[in-house]
């Protein structure tokens, strides 16, 4: 789960991580409020989601007062990579004299925190790690003992001298404690300004928390933006259901998360285009059915839907009953594709005849009968 | 033969009097596997599936020699668990548990190194060598013995694999389930390395997904190490970047993790990828006969 840039300011100040002083509003004239409390020229910052805000003109720089209102609401109602601006972070302006990227970051290979830390501050540190690696210091992290203080040290003056490295390492130690404290995949200061006087500011922060611990960090779990997801997305989450909304017109219903990438890559194959991804997980109650049929359905582009489900050791005609009663209490019309593959199938394709649904026998036949459906649906 | 699980292996279940643990303990009764207790803390002394429940598991393995366990606890217990099965002496433990905190799997990793234990998974599906063991939850109705060895990060979209291999003639040495995580214990090289020495096994079928460099860390060692034929499938060419397709560990983050690289890293190591999950058989047909 992402959280906003304001949100993880706040999670660093609780560490004691120097953050300058701000304010989240929602309307320019509470934008011109805040930034006459701040005293000074402000940053106005678009809070969405996603990277690159600076480039597509959701953070600007206001040195007088009366410039503040123009340009939060030049800001707001902005589309970035799809998501509008509804809040914005008003915060006050630091002066620049060197910016560095301090970043932690679960290492999948390495099954540990790395730590990063890079004098080219300020800039896509994946373009950095991409054109030039050796300008970033890394540093693998005990997945017990994490951060130890003169660890930070050791990184912190290979890339800065004196009192700043101090003051870096000193952030650095607390950047950590906030990326365990709070089951983070990935904490980052970009950048984390020094002043001409020598001050160091997290002046931008993001992280990413794990999903799987979010039932042990409460407050955090509260902090979910709504706009990360669909509505959909967000209703399938609460049932138990695995979904993702994409663009095409064959709904797919498919237990299993492999199972179900590879029936959408199926569908792309025979040259038909996928409406989602959904698992539906290792019960296929009729009442999840239901409600992931419903999601689905809501997607007007939906033409026809397919249904494969390898039963395994689940008996199938059970499985066949779930979806005739969950059709049933749906009151759905379009084509529906059923592919039942484990225990009592035969007993399973039994019940679907004597519907409307078309039983497929395999994954290959149901995914090109669905695509013909959608395609017949469409003309 | 076969990898990691076989007739010698004495199976205890951890969470055994669970709805999941429970039915499951039945099913790998029913295939043959050798279950030789339980462990229900609080619940020692009873039984249940037939077999004694333990306190702990140093004590179940004192009682009845235990030497692998299979875990179906709650995630927010599962890690402890896994160091418990580690401290009480068991060799092969596998983890069914789906949804374990990052972090607690980083701390767990370094232990279950040290005891040079095998760690399979977890949210894996578990293992199965045909005919002698099945420790997990995959159907044993669909496999059949034989050499090819099968080693994937899904479920369901190994048992329609499976499927396509039996239906083909191709029985199986191991299926093996590593698991959707990020973090997990066995990934594709250890897998990849233990049917090379595995006798039994004549070919292997490897079945990846979006999501980490695991795949492409194998097509590295197939090609210096793997002498057998190896055939592959990467599910999630249509996945978009940044989303979370189900497992935990199946997002592209950061453009790395993409279907198409591992495709291509596969083949640049003389590894045949198949288009779709119906190919597998023909492909791995081409290159090894039984």
């Amino acid at each position: 789960m992402k959280i906003h840039e304001y949100r993880a300011k706040e999670l660093f100040r609780r560490q004691g991580i120097p953050v300058p002083d701000g304010f989240v509003v929602g309307t320019p004239e509470e934008a011109k409020e805040r930034a006459r409390e701040l005293g000074g020229p402000v940053v106005i910052k678009a809070q969405v989601l996603v990277g690159g805000r600076g480039k597509a003109g959701g953070v600007k720089l206001a040195r007088q007062h009366d410039e503040v209102r123009d340009k939060a609401d030049q800001i707001l109602g902005m589309e970035i990579k799809g998501l509008t601006v509804r809040r914005l972070l008003v915060t006050r302006a630091v002066d620049i004299a060197q910016e560095y990227y301090l970043g932690i970051v679960q290492d999948r290979a390495a099954q540990r925190a790395t730590l990063m830390v890079s004098a080219a501050g300020g800039v896509d540190i994946e373009e950095v790690a991409a054109k030039t690696p050796e300008q970033i210091i890394k540093l693998r992290l005990d997945p017990v003992a994490g951060l130890s203080p003169h660890e930070a040290r050791h990184v912190a003056f290979q890339v800065a001298s004196g009192r700043i490295a101090l003051r870096m390492a000193d952030v650095l130690t607390r950047l950590w404690q906030a990326y365990a404290d709070s089951d983070a995949t990935l904490a980052e200061i970009n950048p984390l300004v020094v002043t001409p006087t020598g001050e160091v500011w997290a002046v931008d922060g993001k992280m990413v928390l794990d999903d799987n611990a979010l039932y042990r960090q409460s407050e955090i779990a509260g902090w979910r933006d709504p706009a990360e997801a669909t509505p959909e997305e967000d209703e399938a989450r609460l049932a138990g259901l695995s979904f993702v909304k994409l663009e095409g017109d064959v709904g797919c219903l498919v237990n299993g998360a492999g199972l179900a990438m590879a029936t959408m890559d199926l569908v792309a194959h025979y040259g038909g285009q996928p409406a989602n991804f959904l698992d539906i997980g290792g019960s296929s109650h009729p009442d999840k059915v239901v409600r992931a049929l419903d999601i689905i359905t809501r997607d007007r582009n939906v033409k026809a839907i397919l249904f494969n489900i390898f039963g395994g050791i689940t008996r199938c005609d059970d499985v066949a009953r779930g979806i005739i009663e969950a059709k049933a209490k749906t009151g759905i019309h379009l084509p529906i594709v059923v592919r039942l593959v484990g225990t009592n199938e035969d007993e399973a394709r039994r019940l679907l005849a004597e519907t409307d649904l078309v039983a497929a026998e395999s994954m290959d036949e149901a995914v090109q009968k669905a695509i013909a459906l959608a395609k017949g649906a469409a003309a | 033969m076969s990898i990691f699980v076989d007739q010698a292996t004495r199976l205890i279940v951890q969470g055994i009097t669970g709805r999941d643990g429970g039915f499951h303990t039945e099913q790998m009764q029913a295939y043959g596997t050798r279950v030789v207790g339980g462990v229900t803390p609080g619940k020692g002394g009873q039984q249940a599936c037939g077999v004694p429940v333990f306190d702990t598991v140093s004590e179940a393995v004192r009682a009845t020699g235990a030497n692998a366990s299979v875990i179906f606890v709650p995630a927010n217990v599962a890690a402890d668990a896994i160091l418990e099965a580690v401290a009480g002496g068991i060799r092969t433990v596998v983890c069914i548990t789906e949804g374990i905190p990052v972090r607690d799997m980083n701390a767990v990793m370094p232990r279950v190194r040290a005891a040079g234990v095998r760690l399979i998974g977890p949210n894996c599906p578990g293992l199965i060598s045909p005919g002698q063991c099945k420790v997990g939850i995959l159907p044993g109705n669909i496999v059949r013995p034989g050499k090819v060895g099968l080693v994937s990060r899904s479920g369901t979209l190994t048992y329609e694999v499976v499927y396509h291999l039996t239906a083909a003639g191709l029985g199986q040495s191991t299926c093996i389930g590593i698991g959707g995580d990020p973090v997990i214990g066995t990934n594709f090289i250890d897998c990849l390395a233990a049917f090379q020495a595995d006798p039994a096994t004549a070919a292997v079928v490897m079945i990846g997904e979006i999501g980490g460099t695991d795949e492409e860390e194998a097509a590295a060692h197939i090609k210096e190490k793997v002498t057998l034929p190896v055939v592959a499938f990467i599910a999630g060419r249509t996945a978009p970047p940044g989303k979370r397709m189900g497992h935990a560990g199946a997002i592209i983050a950061g453009g790395s993790g993409t279907a198409a690289d591992k495709i291509a890293s596969l083949r640049a190591a003389g590894v045949p990828v198949a288009e779709i999950p119906s190919q597998i058989v023909p492909l791995l047909a081409a290159q090894y006969k039984p």
